[in-house]
């Protein structure tokens, strides 16, 4: 099956299984690594892109589903020189360890700030990233991460 | 040097840039060309006889390039995965180990234990092929209930009443004595409960042979690569040391359970050679719970006798550990050495005496996972002091201050072998009590009460012996390895320098630590300063990451061949400024001649190292590098004060973790800021175990736990952001005067947690995890005996 897609802004095509998944195209077909699969089972979160404008688990999105998605990486957001405020907030509290869960973590959170319309307390940040397991931080930097990200969006 | 980026200073970590940006190197994604894929065929069974395995239709599946069961590894003389830790029982008889074929042939001993690999094009062939497997299972009985396993049907042939070995510590006649003449006998029947360690990377392995050279490379999800090409080659047979390379890439988290060497990277790299492709594997989650090596599980009974002011007189501990079906990599140390001797906590206990009896049991393998052994032991003495507290009417705290090691009687040693080098608890419990503010807990709890919730406080004031390990001490108890570390300094000409360290960072953050050091050391830039790990082509045999030991250890062999490298480049800059080796002086990155105004900085020796003019060179050898090994002359001993208030809804036994404090004492401070993640991430494990997790097998020996819907993870909504602090007393034998602080979190808080659920309900006893239906139970039954509560589970 031939699907086409929009991924951090440049249109592909790709060939894939029918039963492929959004997280194979990326990882297998195109190369971007940044998402991993923690769990397979749409419980870690650390799969987490944005696909047209909503943080979704690509582990649980066909392939044939992003036909025609706009889909968004952690590729996609910033880069070393140019960070998205998000990534710098977690870097500058030290929210990560590993950094296995990070991409999907800093996805979601993403996402979670731009629909909180600014009003987010530390109980909703921790709420809203519930989907996305983190087993090195306690959390606790994360949380302030995203608060402090927020403030700088 | 006091910077901004030396030791002390809370320095944004080098690797958060590839991490944030989704350029990490992580086992999974790295692809070889024309690599295969593995699929490993797991049992069904807790126990079963194999009668059969048929891999025709499987070896006939399109796009299956090879189908292999234990027969053929054991045909290529594929050795059994070995324990490294020989521990004796009381009789001094040597613990009795199953032999641990990588791939099951006789029996399969649990569920999710692998007995055969299908190597396929692609992982969707593996998979099919996997699905053809045809064996023939003469299901057994099994064995599941620790508490029963010395009496059941046995599961290994060579192995009698199902038992490891059956280990004492302590004087037997001494406890005895003080229980005799005790006031007051404390009692805590507890249990364990087994983890599921569950780092967020699933393990994984690359393995790639070159026909031409006869070399193998495996990159793996491993703490420790040298000791996994260790163990593949010396024991397992793979491939001799030298033609084998073990990479470790990016990590992610490991927290013990990656220390080991496993079924899945040995069955990888031999079938690398025998298919003469790459073969590449990553579990999927589900086999991360079943065969990834799991934690704890302990059945404990407990007896603190005291005098009449609450004097610590006597412990007496008596324990069965579950070892799973298998002897893994360290299993034996974890409930003997890393916990009987761990019994004495901070305290005076002048006499103690511990019987551990590990037994074998139809589940998964049982090793170190983050503490391993160490909160086990935190748990029985913490439990065991809150529970004499409470039955004599002294106040928590008070009965922990009347006992503690005072810090004029270090060196300390306590009736279970250590010797505690340093601390001073009673600060870190002054500090804890202040930011908990206990004077108004009083108060706070009769608040609840108006609102019909129930407030309690848990104290756990721990201890914990890391920087493993003085090698002399960990062989004489039975290791099988030494466990020192290396470190390398290679000054590059330019005045640069890359570190390459023998420890392995899969969270830890060395990159920055180690790089802090040697800024901070040589007065290099800190970006100039660039940490290697990971790699056994690129390091010295070496130890890896656990217990604690990155900075203690590796850190020290990093301080010494620092030494080294000021003194060569006392040498070289004696020479160039005609000045004698003993009057130069090297402070803030530049080599002085003492009582004059002659200097020349270091990156200034480091290019003469390279562009030599005029050396001496019987006595001075061009160059600037250098190595060390360190071994350590003891452990280190953090240990702090963790203190947990919760508030618990009896209607519905939901327990809120209001506030947390823990204040711990590691020693000099490196980067706080890495320091405070560390305990924060320790502590979410250590509630976990408290609160949410449990690794759960039925009475047939099917793991019920063995998913992210069963398996309680702590969830960003599950916690609570956590007050740290630090107290310090410097380690008193090891340059940096550091401890260690990557366990701590998950030693202390579990303790602490499980002893303020108890006081909210005013039981004695609450069974682990404390869940909302355990815990309004224990609300319900009130009043009963703390062996009901526990037993009742």
């Amino acid at each position: 099956m031939e699907i086409t897609l929009t991924v951090n802004g440049a249109a592909k095509a790709v060939d894939v299984p029918d039963n492929a998944l959004l997280v194979d195209v990326l990882r297998e077909s195109l190369g971007l690594t940044g998402t991993h699969v923690g769990c397979d089972t749409s419980q870690c979160g650390a799969c987490v892109v944005h696909m047209n404008g909503d943080a979704v688990k690509s582990c649980t999105v066909l392939a044939g589903q992003a036909d025609g998605a706009d889909v968004t990486t952690i590729e996609g957001i910033g880069n070393p020189d140019d960070l998205h405020p998000m990534q710098e907030a977690f870097r500058d509290n030290h929210a990560l360890q590993c950094g296995f869960c990070t991409p999907g973590m800093i996805m979601s959170a993403i996402d979670l700030v731009q629909k909180g319309g600014g009003a987010l307390d530390e109980a909703a940040v921790r709420d809203g990233l519930e989907g996305n397991l983190c087993r090195c931080t306690g959390y606790h930097n994360i949380v302030k991460a995203v608060l402090a990200a927020q403030s700088s969006m | 040097m006091a910077s901004e980026t030396g030791i002390g200073a809370s320095v944004k970590r080098k690797e958060d840039a590839r991490f944030i940006t989704g350029a990490g190197n992580y086992t999974d994604d790295i692809n070889a060309p024309g690599q295969t894929h593995a699929v490993f065929v797991r049992s069904p069974y807790a126990r079963a006889r194999i009668n059969g395995i048929d891999t025709a239709a499987a070896a006939a599946t399109d796009g299956v390039v090879a189908v292999f069961t234990g027969a053929d590894l054991a045909a290529d003389e594929i050795g059994d995965l070995p324990c490294g830790w020989l521990v004796k029982s009381k009789d001094g008889s040597d613990m009795v180990a199953p032999p641990h074929p990588p791939i099951a042939t006789e029996a399969v001993n649990y569920v999710g234990e692998p007995y055969a690999v299908v190597i396929g094009e692609t992982l969707e062939a593996a998979r099919n092929g996997a699905e053809a497997v045809d064996a023939d299972f003469e299901e057994r009985p099994a064995v599941v209930d620790l508490a029963t396993a010395a009496s059941a049907d046995q599961i290994h042939e060579s192995v009698p009443n199902n038992q490891a070995y059956d280990w004492e510590l302590g004087d037997k006649a001494a406890t005895d004595a003080a229980f005799d003449g005790a006031h007051h006998v404390a009692t805590v029947d507890i249990v364990n409960n087994r983890l599921i360690p569950n780092a967020i990377e699933p393990r994984a392995a690359l393995g790639e042979y070159d026909a031409a050279a006869g070399t193998y490379t495996l990159h793996t999800t491993s703490q420790n690569p040298h000791l996994e090409r260790l163990v593949l080659a010396a024991f397992v047979n793979v491939a001799p040391e030298a033609r084998l390379r073990v990479i470790s890439p990016d990590v992610g988290g490991g927290f013990g359970s990656k220390i080991f060497v496993y079924a899945e990277e040995t069955a990888v790299i031999w079938a690398a050679g025998k298919v003469r492709r790459p073969v590449k594997w990553r579990a999927e989650r589900s086999e991360s719970f079943l065969a990834d090596a799991h934690g704890r599980d302990h059945v404990t009974t407990a007896q603190l006798a005291l005098d009449q002011n609450g004097k610590f007189l006597g412990l007496r501990v008596k324990t069965k550990a579950n070892m799973g079906a298998y002897l893994s990599t360290f299993a034996s140390s974890v409930p003997t050495y890393l916990y009987g001797t761990l019994m004495a906590g901070q305290y005076t206990t002048p006499a103690i005496y511990v019987e551990v009896q590990s037994l074998y049991t139809n589940t998964a393998p049982v090793d170190a996972y983050r503490g391993a052994g160490r909160p086990e032991a935190t748990y029985v003495v913490e439990r065991c002091v809150e529970t004499a507290a409470r039955e004599m009417g002294i106040d928590p705290a008070e009965i922990r201050r009347r006992n503690f090691i005072q810090p004029g009687d270090f060196p300390y040693d306590t009736p279970v072998a250590l010797t505690y080098d340093t601390g001073d608890y009673e600060a870190s419990l002054d500090k804890a009590l202040g930011h908990i503010d206990y004077a108004g807990f009083g108060a706070r709890r009769a608040a609840s009460e108006s609102a019909g919730k129930k407030r309690g406080i848990g104290f756990s004031c721990y201890i914990e012996a890391c920087g493993l390990a003085p090698s002399q001490v960990a062989i004489s108890l039975g290791a099988g390895v030494g466990l020192f570390e290396v470190g390398e300094v290679r000054v590059d000409v330019t005045g640069s320098v890359t570190v390459v360290t023998g420890s392995h960072s899969h969270g830890q953050s060395h990159e920055t630590t180690f790089a802090q050091i040697i800024s901070d050391k040589l007065g290099v830039p800190f970006e100039n300063v660039t940490v290697l790990h990971g790699d056994t082509g690129r390091s010295d045999y070496a130890l890896g990451t656990y217990g604690s030991r990155s900075l203690a250890v590796g850190g020290s062999a990093i301080i010494k061949a620092t030494d080294k490298i000021i003194a060569k480049g006392k040498k070289i800059a004696a020479h160039i400024l005609e000045a004698q080796e003993d009057q130069m002086d090297f402070a803030d990155g530049t080599f002085t001649v003492v009582d004059s105004n002659q200097s020349i900085t270091f990156g200034e020796v480091a290019f003469a190292a390279y562009v030599p003019q005029n050396y001496p060179l019987e006595e001075l050898e061009p160059g600037l590098s250098e190595k060390a090994f360190y071994d350590p002359p003891n452990f280190t001993y953090p240990a702090g004060a963790h203190i947990c208030e919760v508030e618990v809804d009896p209607d519905t036994g939901v327990v809120d973790i209001v506030d947390f404090v823990a204040v711990d004492d590691f020693g000099h401070v490196v980067n706080p800021m890495i320091v405070e993640g560390q305990v924060h991430g320790g502590l979410a494990q250590g509630i976990g175990q408290a609160l949410l997790e449990h690794g759960v097998y039925d009475d047939a020996g099917q793991l019920l736990s063995g998913s992210y819907m069963d398996y309680t993870m702590p969830r960003a909504d599950d916690l609570p952001s956590f007050t740290v602090d630090t107290t310090v007393t410097p380690c008193t034998h090891n340059p940096l005067g550091v401890k260690g602080c990557g366990e701590a979190g998950a030693i202390g808080s579990t303790a602490a947690v499980m002893n303020a659920v108890t006081d909210a309900l005013g039981v004695a006893s609450v069974p682990m995890p404390a869940t909302p239906e355990t815990v309004w139970r224990a609300a319900s039954a009130r009043g009963s005996s703390a062996e009901g509560a526990e037993r009742g589970e």
